[in-house]
Order: structure tokens, then sequence, then C-alpha cells
């Protein structure tokens, strides 16, 4: 009919990648690397974004994750557990854009046969350069004293009080892994004498081992936590190994929020047991005890030590690394091994 | 024995003050009601001074003192005291290098990593509460990074060795290139800072580095170079540094002394990549006792007529 010819039907699209062309990676919660490159992933992966449906997460998983092979996580947002990996029969690969484990069921994921791949090592100069700014600006008081600066107290108040000589203090890193090496190493160039306690003697460092933390604590100034969160480390940081630590004692958390008995830190700090602590991680993120608040000795970072741009671009290049070599069937670029 | 008069310029930790009570008349300047009258009433006893970084002798106190033998700085900084002027009286000069120069290069690296990583800006942000609405935004890592230092002597090579541990290219410019290190040299600061991410002020204060540290120095450090200052304020124009911060043109400084110490200039309390110390470079017991152990041990030797422990003139 001659209306009918007037509208002409609209082209073809143009043949472009559908999405259900791509690999499909379930996300059951925005990775913080997905604030800044969250399309170099939905450009070569069809993302599963369970966050972003109205359904429960059960029946997402059951309804649309069915085939997905390979799961994209973080630290943040749900847990990895047993009851999740089992509503996804296709999964054979969980990408965390963490360095640490402590959110997945790893016994489930063994007996699956699902492989594991983390940060490896992107972030352990970034995390480890945290820890020696946290401790610097502990036993210098470079954040208190910016803050008197910043309040207008040096005109009218004078000098700070002094702080502390970093140079020839014994240093405890707990957990000597790739961050905790990082560490010492930085820290030798300031003169300190490095020591550490590790889950197995370490041959290549010559630095003194101690079989328990509290042994490490009284032979040191300053503890480091540069450990991965287990059932043997929660707590592992408590009342006792802190008052073998001593009065003039400081220490540096970088490592997971519940390694150290988070109120018995904070009871010690108040009562002077300890002389101080620079912390990027707490038990119960972004809670922080209020009465750390009022003390100067203290440092507080909101859990940054992998935010740096660099850091972030490293780490999607891996994940995206890691998630192609797993559907082209190559060895991935940082898979977790089981120990 | 005969007591020694010994004219200290300004208050010092009491450790210092109790040493040498102990061993000679302490004459306190800052406590006399009109400075230069004190002065001329002890002129005629006046055997030493002690003074600091921000407290020396220009050549008019140096004129008013004729008995003045020996000036003992509690400081490695001495551009607060006319040296032509003791050299010309034949009055010797003393100061604490050494003791201090590992305390004033980790509090740079310090510097550098609260700016870079923003320690104290997060610190601020896990304080007044506002984690709870979200997370910190991506800061700039330290590790690698290339540093430039302005002056390669003790302290300026005590911070390329710190550096080196986070994997830091080192260059530097100083008055002549240093014949035995790898470090890269530049001829002129405006060259190092076109060249380097962090630049290091770590030199001595005269006529020649004043100012060293200009608007063109600034602007080719640029939006992403961050300036850290552990030698003396008037190393750098202060002004310019804070034109360069507001307008974005310098990415970001770390600094621990000024021009006109104990102010700091206002507009910099609301910026965020910048982080200011007050002075605190040798600020700790460990290194104070040391510097003081130095001044009471100079004044020691010279009034025994043995060697000086650490005269520069």
């Amino acid at each position: 009919m001659a209306s009918d010819q007037a509208t002409t039907p609209p082209p073809p699209p143009l043949p472009e990648i559908q999405s259900h062309d791509l690999s499909q990676v379930i996300v059951l919660h925005p990775p913080p690397v997905f604030n800044y490159f969250k399309d170099l992933f939905s450009k070569k992966f069809h993302l599963l974004k369970a966050w972003e449906s109205p359904l429960p997460l059960h029946e997402f998983l059951t309804n649309h994750a069915h085939s997905a092979q390979a799961m994209l996580c973080s630290g943040t947002g749900p847990s990895i557990s047993a009851d999740i990996i089992r509503l996804l029969p296709s999964l054979r690969l969980v990408a965390t854009t963490s360095a640490g484990l402590n959110h997945i069921d790893l016994t489930e994921c063994r007996n699956r046969g699902i492989s594991i791949a983390n940060a490896g090592e992107v972030f352990s100069e970034d995390v480890a350069d945290l820890a020696v700014g946290l401790l610097i600006d502990v036993f210098r008081k470079v954040s208190a004293s910016d803050r008197y600066v910043r309040h207008g107290l040096w005109a009218t108040k004078g000098d700070y009080p002094l702080g502390s000589k970093l140079g020839g203090k014994r240093i405890g890193i707990v957990g000597l892994g790739s961050i905790g090496f990082q560490v010492a190493k930085r820290l030798e160039a300031f003169g300190c004498n490095i020591s550490y306690n590790s889950r197995k003697r370490k041959d290549f460092v010559s630095y003194p081992f101690y079989t328990n933390v509290c042994e490490l604590a009284a032979n040191s100034d300053v503890l480091i936590i540069c450990c991965g969160l287990t059932e043997q480390t929660r707590h592992m940081i408590n009342r006792e190994v802190l008052l073998a630590l001593g009065k003039e004692g400081v220490i540096v958390n970088i490592g997971r929020g519940a390694i150290i008995h988070e109120k018995e830190l904070v009871q010690c700090l108040v009562q002077g047991e300890i002389g101080g602590a620079g912390l990027d991680v707490f038990e119960n993120e972004p809670d922080v005890p209020k009465e750390l608040f009022e003390l100067d000795n203290v440092v507080l970072a909101p859990h940054m030590a992998v935010f740096t741009t660099e850091s972030f671009k490293d780490l999607c290049d891996l994940m995206i690394g890691n998630l192609e070599a797993f559907f082209s069937k190559k060895p991935l670029l940082s898979p977790v091994m089981n120990e | 024995m005969e007591s020694i008069d010994v004219l200290m310029l300004c208050p010092m930790i009491s450790y210092l003050e109790q040493e040498l009570q102990r061993r000679y008349n302490v004459l306190k300047l800052w406590t006399a009601p009109e400075k230069s009258q004190f002065i001329k009433d002890h002129s005629a006893t006046i055997r030493a001074i002690v003074g600091d970084g921000g407290h020396g002798a220009d050549a008019e106190m140096i004129e008013a003192l004729p008995r003045l033998e020996i000036l003992s700085s509690n400081s490695v900084g001495v551009d607060k005291i006319d040296l032509e002027k003791c050299r010309e009286k034949g009055i010797r000069v003393t100061y604490t290098p050494d003791v201090l120069t590992d305390e004033v290069a980790d509090l740079a690296i310090g510097l550098i990593l609260a700016v870079l990583r923003r320690l104290c800006a997060s610190d601020r942000y896990v304080r007044s509460g506002k984690w709870k609405k979200g997370d910190f935004k991506l800061t700039t890592k330290f590790t690698g990074k290339t540093v430039g230092i302005i002056g390669l002597g003790r302290i300026g090579m005590a911070i390329a060795k710190r550096a080196e541990a986070f994997n830091c290219p080192i260059c530097y410019f100083s008055r002549t290139e240093k014949p035995d290190t790898k470090y890269k040299y530049y001829p002129s600061v405006l060259e190092l800072a076109s060249n380097c991410q962090i630049l290091v002020v770590a030199c001595s204060l005269t006529a020649e580095t004043r100012h060293i540290v200009n608007r063109e120095v600034m602007n080719a450090l640029g939006p992403k170079g961050v300036l850290i200052n552990i030698g003396r304020g008037p190393h750098v124009d202060e002004p310019e540094l804070v034109s360069a911060l507001v307008e974005g043109r310098l990415g970001g400084a770390g600094l621990d002394v000024y021009e006109h110490e104990p102010e700091v200039p206002e507009e910099l309390f609301s910026l965020e990549n910048v982080v200011l110390l007050p002075h605190v470079g040798t600020a700790t017991v460990e290194t104070r006792k040391a510097m003081a152990d130095l001044v009471v041990g100079n004044l020691e030797a010279h009034f025994s007529n043995k060697p000086l422990l650490t005269p520069l003139v």
C-alpha cells in the first residue's frame, strides 16, 4: 500500500561483536578497579553483573550464570563461599583482584578443581612503600605535626614534641612473602635491623628467623604485619604480643585488620602499653574505633595500600591477561599454587 | 677555676641547657628585656656563643664581643653566621654534621611518601568519617620514580641511598660534578627539574643558592612533579611556590622549612597535595642529644686547648 512505502524499514544493525559472542565472566560485586577501567573488561568479556540484577543473588546465579566458566572478584562484596561455588556448575577459574585470598573458600575450589588467580606481586611495591611511609609517619610524627601546622599552632605554641629515630631500630616482619621482602629491602637502607616470623624459614635471606611471633615482638622495636589472613593468623597479634613489643614499640598493619585483635590493640594504645601504630586495615572496614581518633601516635589510612594509578593499571592488565589466558587454554599469569 | 661566660642565643632542649650550665656561666639572651643592652653589659666577659640553625651571629654581634673565641652552633646549617667575619677575627666556629644526616634523610623520604601517597590527607579522611561514604582516591606510586637532588653532600647522598632501595633512578645538581658516584649529573637546576619527578633540596644556603628553586624551575618540574624542601626556606621562592601549587603548575610539595618560620603561607593549608612540617628535620630525642653532645664537646675541647671535634672555621 502507498502509506507503507512512506516509512522505509530501519537499516539492519551494523555487524558488531555482540556481547554474547564474548566469553562469560561472572562478577558478583564490582571490584574497585572497575571504577577506573571497567570498559577495558567489558570490551573483551561478557560480564554477568550480579549486583545490577533485581534478583536475589542465588536466583541470579541459577538462572543466568549456569555456563559461566570464569569469575572475577575482589576482597569487597560477598565472599566466594562453598554455597556460591555450588551454584556455578561450570566454574573453572576464580580470578581475584586482591593479593589476599581470605574471602574465597579455598578448600571448595581445590575439591572442585577450580583454579585461582590473584594479583600476584603487582602491588607488592606499593604496599611496601605504604608500610614504610606509615612507619616514618609514626616515628617522626608527620601527620600529627602537619595537623599542628595547619591549625596555626606552630606560631602560637612553639615547636612540636620530638619524634624518634628510625635508624638502628629492630624491625620484626610478620610474613616474609613478596610484600614483607620488599619492606625489608627498603628499611635496610634506613639502617634498620630486620628479623622475621613466617610459616617457613626463607633460605634466600640471612635475616634472623623467629618461630613464634611473641618472641619476634620481644626482640623488636617495630612489628610490620605483612602476612595473609588465615585461620592461623586471625587475632595472632593479641595483648600478649603487644606487651612483648613494649611501651616504645610501634606496630604497622598493611595485611588484614583481623590479624590483630583490634579491641586489645586499642586498649594497649589508649593505656600507653605500646608506643604507636600505623594502620591501613581494620576488622570492620570502614568502621575505625573512635578511641584512635584521640591519639596523635596513631596514623590511620583507609585501606589504600594498593590504590595507586600505576598499580590499578598493572592490575587491570594482569586480570585481563589471566582471563584471556584461561579462555585460550594457556597458563595463567598469576596462578595461586596450592600449599 | 674561673667561670666562663657563654652566651646562649635561644632556648634549646633542656638536656643541652643543663649540660652547659654545669660547665659554664650561661647567659640566656632571650630572657633579656633589651638584647643589644644585654650584650653590651656582658661584652667584656663573653667568650663563647651557642646558637642554632635559626640563630647565629652577624657582623654586628661579633664586633660587639671583643673576647669572643668560639661559636658552637647546634645545627649543620650555618647560614645565620657571618663566617667571613669569624675567619677575619680568628673566631672558631663548630657545627653538628654527620650526627643528623640520617635523621634528615629519613624525613625527606617520609615527606615524599606522605605527599605522593597522600598520607596526611587520607589520615584526615578517616578521622573525619569520610571513609564511611566511599573509598579514598588513587594516589601516585613512589617506587621507580626519578629523584633529582640539589646538593649531593652528606644529606643528599643519604637521601639517594634510601631512594635507591625504592628502585628510583637518581640524578643531581651540585656546584661541581662528583667523580665517584654513578648518579646522573645535570649542570643546572633547571635541567635537573626537567628530568626528574621528585626534586629534593639538600644543599646549604649561601648567596648563590638563595631562591635556587624559582618559578622557572617549578614550571619545569611541572604539574606531575613534587618538590621536597629539607634545606632552608630561602632556597625556594615562597610566593612563587604558593602560586605554582594553587594554580596546579606544580604537582605537590613536602616542606619542612619556610622563608619566615614559624609563619607558613595559609593558602597552602587547604591543599591536600602539600605536607607541612614545623622544621623537624633533626627533631628526634636521639639526634638532638647527639647534637647537644657535640655542641658541649666542642666547647670543652676549645677551653682545654684540645683539637675541636667538628670545626667549620
